[in-house]
């Protein structure tokens, strides 16, 4: 097994509704799929996001479209034109997520 | 086939799009999307103010501009401009048109404004509860601003069965915009829920604008052609709901798999269950492949009845917020801007102020992202060129968010060395004006379809 970043596997995009960031993750490569599903649980996406995801996380899977969405509950500082953040709407937590390093086979 | 195309991802994105879509090839629908949460309750404050106003302005001025291309090719537009006064925008484009000579039928969807009947709701029951936290409404209710039923595709597609050149509603699901020329065409059922599945998803594709072809992409974002006169998205629609995307020969941008995945998860909850007044489309029924060059090809779209609800936006004050920003520049530019933050705080301490929340972030070390694995390493961060201070108090006291703006501009000179305030002053406080999402029975509000020829 060897390290990688999920970036060099996927690409991803976020956004909002209210209080909840939604990342959407997709694999470059629809065989890669799989590891994703294995590796990129909510429970790792909860500790990745530790300090900005502060409810629960949720997974849904997309194996059609060889991806996971990934709904992070009470991540936007309250949301829309309530939060103080520079990224209110959570746009940036697409790269942020593709920083993870993950476990392949080598 | 028909097509339907994207002009307007949101109020404020690109005003050559719309013109570029009508003029560079053949379409047949031109769908515009104006209005979000914020702009509602802006339009809410201007139509107080003037009883004329309350509609997307910019609207009517784009179809000044390209009323005479629309009318030589017969290219009917459908946008959510009309905002709170949907007759106004009408009148304004009738006016509009009056001007250059040219006849145009308008038509407009209201019936989604229930800020008149609120209180009458509220004294029958209707609670309109919020969906996230179960407070009723009455919590809230003399902060509220505006408050609006988002309608669906069908009372725009009666609008274009009644002959309609330019449908103008106020607030309408932004998929319905594209759905509703497919139901008018093809003559979809409203239990037809495969097929307006279909048209949902592909209205879900283009209603951000080129976010679909190549905008905002991550897939070797750097070789994407021609961003400069990046091409908007176009839905090619056939009657059994299978449908293409593409855009207009010449264009630059991307339409690819990696292009269109991204739109498709953008804005996503439970992917098996994206409700709509029209439907509730399955987005893990998707079947997608490539159709050629800037193509893809959407099928095996499945779908299921719509609730008995109708989705309430509220908009409603909550309080007052300010944000002032000062960049410290190298050495150790980090350490400067958090040392800033620490004496801003004790300053506000002093002063007494008490907000509901102090936010500081540090632009160009972790704060769009904010988390661990973004932070600068002991390497990096003293070597950073230069860190910006963003600093924001939230309050229902304005004169405390006031006083807070005040604290700023000194720090150019009684504080930590080497710093720019950026040329922006104080910072300014802002309203803040808050969301509440409800649900009501769709018995309870009835859309409004009315046809307007142009005095000729």
């Amino acid at each position: 097994m060897a390290k990688r970043r999920l970036i060099e596997l996927a690409h991803a995009r976020s956004g909002d509704k209210g209080d909840t960031s939604n990342v959407g993750l997709i694999a470059r490569d629809p065989a890669d799929y799989p590891i994703l599903v294995r590796e990129v649980t909510a429970e790792r996406v909860k500790e990745h996001f530790a300090g900005v995801c502060l409810g629960k996380v949720e997974r849904f899977e997309l194996p059609n479209l060889g991806a996971l969405n990934f709904l992070l509950h009470e991540s936007l500082d309250g949301g829309g034109t309530l939060a103080l953040k520079a990224d209110p709407q959570g746009k940036t937590y697409s790269s942020a997520l593709l920083r993870m390093e993950i476990e392949v086979d080598s | 086939m028909i097509r339907i195309a994207n002009g307007q991802g949101f109020w404020g994105d690109s005003l050559e799009a719309p013109v570029e879509q009508v003029r560079r090839g053949p379409l047949d629908y031109l769908t515009l999307d104006y209005l979000s949460e914020v702009t509602m309750s802006i339009l809410q404050k201007q139509h107080t103010r003037d009883p004329k106003a309350g509609y997307a302005r910019d609207f009517v001025d784009m179809i000044a501009r390209i009323l005479p291309d629309l009318k030589e090719r017969r290219i009917r537009v459908i946008a959510n401009a009309g905002g709170i006064n949907p007759n106004g925008c009408r009148d304004a484009v009738l006016e509009a048109a009056k001007r250059q000579g040219i006849e145009v039928r308008v038509a407009v969807v209201t019936g989604d404004n229930i800020l008149p009947q609120l209180d009458d709701f509220l004294s029958r029951g209707v609670e309109l509860k919020n969906m996230e936290t179960g407070e009723p409404l009455s919590a809230i209710r003399p902060q509220v601003q505006s408050a609006n039923v988002y309608f669906g595709a069908f009372p725009i597609a009666e609008a274009l069965g009644q002959g309609a050149e330019i449908v103008i509603t106020g607030r309408c699901t932004d998929t319905a915009l594209a759905l509703a020329p497919m139901i008018h065409e093809f003559g979809w059922k409203e239990n037809e829920w495969d097929k307006l599945a279909a048209g949902t998803i592909a209205g879900h594709t283009i209603e951000c604008g080129a976010q679909c072809t190549g905008g905002n992409c991550q897939v070797d974002w750097e070789t994407i052609p021609n961003m400069a006169d990046i091409g908007y998205p176009i839905i090619e629609a056939e009657p059994d709901g299978t449908f293409v995307v593409t855009k207009h020969a010449g264009t630059g941008g991307r339409v690819t798999l990696d292009s269109v995945k991204e739109q498709l998860l953008y804005e996503m909850g439970d992917p098996r269950e994206y409700i709509t007044p029209d439907c509730i489309a399955d987005f893990t029924t998707i079947q997608l492949e490539p159709a050629g060059p800037d193509r893809v090809r959407f099928g095996g779209i499945k779908g299921r009845p719509a609730t008995e609800f109708y989705k309430v936006s509220v908009s409603y004050s909550s309080g007052f917020k300010a944000i002032g920003s000062m960049a410290y520049a190298w050495p150790d530019a980090y350490k400067k801007a958090r040392a800033a933050e620490k004496i801003l705080r004790q300053r506000l301490d002093r002063l007494g102020l008490r907000f509901e929340e102090v936010r500081a972030e540090f632009l160009g070390a972790n704060a769009c992202q904010g988390i661990p694995a973004a932070e600068p390493s002991a390497e990096m961060e003293p070597l950073l060129s230069e860190v910006v201070l963003r600093f924001g108090v939230r309050s229902e006291n304005r004169a405390a968010v006031d006083r807070f703006t005040r604290e700023i501009p000194p720090l150019a000179l009684n504080g930590p060395p080497v710093v720019s305030g950026l040329g922006s002053g104080r910072p300014q406080v802002e309203e803040i004006v808050a969301y509440w999402p409800a649900l009501i029975s769709k018995q309870e509000v009835k859309p409004e379809v009315t046809l307007w020829p142009s005095e000729g």
